[in-house]
């Protein structure tokens, strides 16, 4: 058969969910373990759950984060939305290219030298005008938002790609003013591509380790650079926990938006189907 | 994402005009946009000039301080380097470029070692991530539609949870008290612990494990659009399967093969949260050596140095990514 997958695809690509898998599942499986070895069952326990939402550490860092991660998201998906309209409606202006440039460069920049250009701007700011004072909360915010803005603007654009720019003309051609087409056309549509980009961008924030080391300060540690503290000394349960919370979180969104689409899918099959039933 | 739907809106459009109305009668915002018009800003220098003077800001200008700290004296103090521009007498200004730190990473076999050995673990880890990724992403694109989301989340889902916790897992698995230790043990086919963690192997694992999802996705973006009836024509002519594959799907899938490749060998050359966590203390790798340099060394011009050399030897994987992208059409069709 053509187009139909042979055994020998289906079996690499079994081999390639379990490779993805399997080390998540060992960490949830291990994090209700009851014994401090982590690799060495020992009865059922959730203990180690308990033990997390006592660490005052971790909680602190956990609010921390969260806090960044959400202005960061919020700040990215303005930035990021204006970015991904300028490229995709302005066909040319000065400088077109570096701001191409500037906003796919960060997806694949390595994180060291992001961190590190970040920091050395942040110093050098800090020597000529007194701002910012010291590195902490609004530093990490700033780096966060440069690179998250960056994959905000591509899920943006390829939004607007696809998007029939004739509904935005028939706006202003009934004469709509330009921000009211925006408002009132553009942005309603684009909604759940920019809610997608405030979520990924949250992530990202909320995930980044190595640009955060380069530009926190003392009393800014957000939840990452406590995990890698800790787990730098060796494997601890509770971040097995942890890490079990994290993924049921993300497993429970990504469900649900797939569920969503799905639904949204079928609904305009079925708007489709009676549109042209009644055209008949 | 769905197509537009007239009836269905996230955000009610009559609210948001009223809001929008709401701001305009607003004085304060009324005397700034006439005053901005004034001057020849408009909505759109506006909509283009604040990302624009964000990234400019902060992503451009940065690396112009790294090229210049890459070539200033180290010294003891905030900040750890020397001013280019010595002010003489108050009218002569000098220019100090120091050379050495770049002289001093290709004399140190350190530094060369970690170079080259970072461009060869993160292409072997590109392979690895391909031969694993490509029979994943062409299983997803063959299989039914219902089937093919499900799949698709299950690809991003590992992307979705924290990077760093992924990397973590692997410790408890490659230990020697590990998972798979435990398991060859007690089947006996092994009685001492083989050492895993903390060796290159490791590294391998770990860069091949959390990269995987940017080789798959863009591979099936490719592979999806494929136009089947080629390979009915080629099947209806006689052409064996194989065949087949290796003539036609392979070179068609050629631009998602160079997207999901750069992908991954990109971010894993600057890696370090891998090497740091997994590999042992020679298993060296640029990003790590960079790390080093600043938080321990405190040396941020050699650090800087290192910055740009791996700058150096990105362009071009980044420009043919580049170059790949817009030939396909649009920047980010791939991310998504």
């Amino acid at each position: 058969m053509i187009g139909r997958r042979s055994f020998l695809v289906t079996t690499l690509m079994a081999f390639g969910f379990a490779f993805l898998y399997i080390p998540i599942l060992s960490m949830i499986v291990f994090s209700f373990n009851e014994s401090r070895l982590v690799t060495v069952w020992a009865g059922f326990s959730t203990k180690w759950y308990v033990e997390l939402f006592q660490n005052e550490q971790i909680i602190n860092a956990a609010k921390l984060s969260l806090r960044i991660a959400a202005i960061n998201a919020t700040g990215a998906v303005i930035l990021g939305t204006l970015a991904g309209f300028a490229l995709s409606r302005f066909r040319r202006f000065k400088g077109r290219t570096l701001m191409t440039g500037m906003t796919t460069a960060p997806l694949v920049m390595p994180e060291v030298i992001t961190g590190l250009s970040m920091l050395l701007l942040f110093v050098a700011m800090e020597h000529m005008f007194g701002w910012p004072a010291g590195r902490g909360v609004t530093t990490i915010t700033i780096a966060h938002i440069t690179f998250s803005m960056a994959y905000v603007t591509v899920v943006i654009q390829s939004r607007l790609s696809t998007l029939d720019e004739s509904l935005e003309e028939a706006a202003m051609d009934l004469g709509a003013r330009p921000w009211k087409v925006f408002a009132v056309i553009t942005l309603p549509i684009i909604f759940p591509a920019i809610l997608a980009g405030w979520l990924l961008a949250f992530t990202l924030s909320w995930d980044d380790l190595v640009i955060t080391s380069f530009v926190s300060g003392p009393g800014s540690s957000t939840l990452p650079l406590v995990i890698f503290s800790k787990v730098r000394l060796g494997v601890s349960p509770d971040i097995n926990a942890l890490a079990t919370l994290m993924v049921a979180v993300v497993a429970i969104g990504i469900v649900s938006a797939g569920l969503y689409m799905q639904r949204q899918e079928r609904r305009r099959e079925r708007d489709v189907q009676a549109a042209l039933a009644a055209n008949q | 994402m769905s197509a537009y739907e007239p009836r269905r809106r996230g955000v009610h459009p009559v609210l948001l005009a009223e809001l929008l109305s709401w701001i305009r009668a607003f004085g304060p915002y009324r005397w700034a946009s006439n005053r901005f018009r004034d001057w020849g800003v408009g909505g759109r220098t506006a909509v283009i000039g604040l990302p624009y003077l964000w990234l400019l800001l902060f992503f451009l200008i940065p690396f112009i301080i790294v090229l210049k700290i890459s070539v200033s004296d180290i010294r003891l103090g905030m900040p750890p380097y020397e001013p280019l521009l010595h002010w003489v007498e108050h009218q002569v200004v000098t220019l100090r470029v120091n050379l050495g730190n770049y002289a001093f990473l290709f004399e140190d076999p350190l530094y060369r070692n970690a170079y080259l050995n970072s461009i060869f673990t993160a292409g072997a880890s590109t392979i690895l991530c391909l031969l694993i990724g490509y029979p994943m992403a062409y299983g997803i694109a063959r299989t039914s539609p219902s089937w093919r989301n499900l799949l698709l989340m299950m690809v991003m889902l590992p992307f979705w949870t924290s990077f760093l916790l992924r990397v973590y897992a692997w410790i408890g698995i490659l230990k020697n008290n590990g998972l798979i230790n435990n398991v060859l043990m007690a089947m006996g086919v092994i009685d001492e612990p083989i050492v895993m963690l903390q060796t290159d192997f490791a590294v391998y694992v770990g860069i091949v494990y959390s990269y995987l999802p940017f080789m798959v996705l863009p591979l099936y973006a490719n592979l999806e659009k494929m136009d089947i009836t080629l390979l009915e024509a080629a099947a209806d002519l006689g052409c064996h399967p194989v065949k087949a594959f290796l003539t036609i799907t392979l070179p068609l899938s050629v631009p998602g093969i160079v997207a999901g490749s750069m992908l991954v060998f990109i971010p894993a050359v600057g890696e370090f949260v891998i090497p740091a966590l997994l590999g042992g203390p020679d298993s060296l790798m640029i990003g790590r050596v960079l790390w080093e340099e600043f938080f321990h060394n405190r040396d941020w011009p050699v650090a800087s140095a290192v910055a740009i050399a791996m700058l150096v030897l990105l362009v071009g994987p980044i420009m043919i990514l580049q170059y790949n992208q817009a030939k396909q059409g649009g920047a980010g069709g791939v991310h998504r």
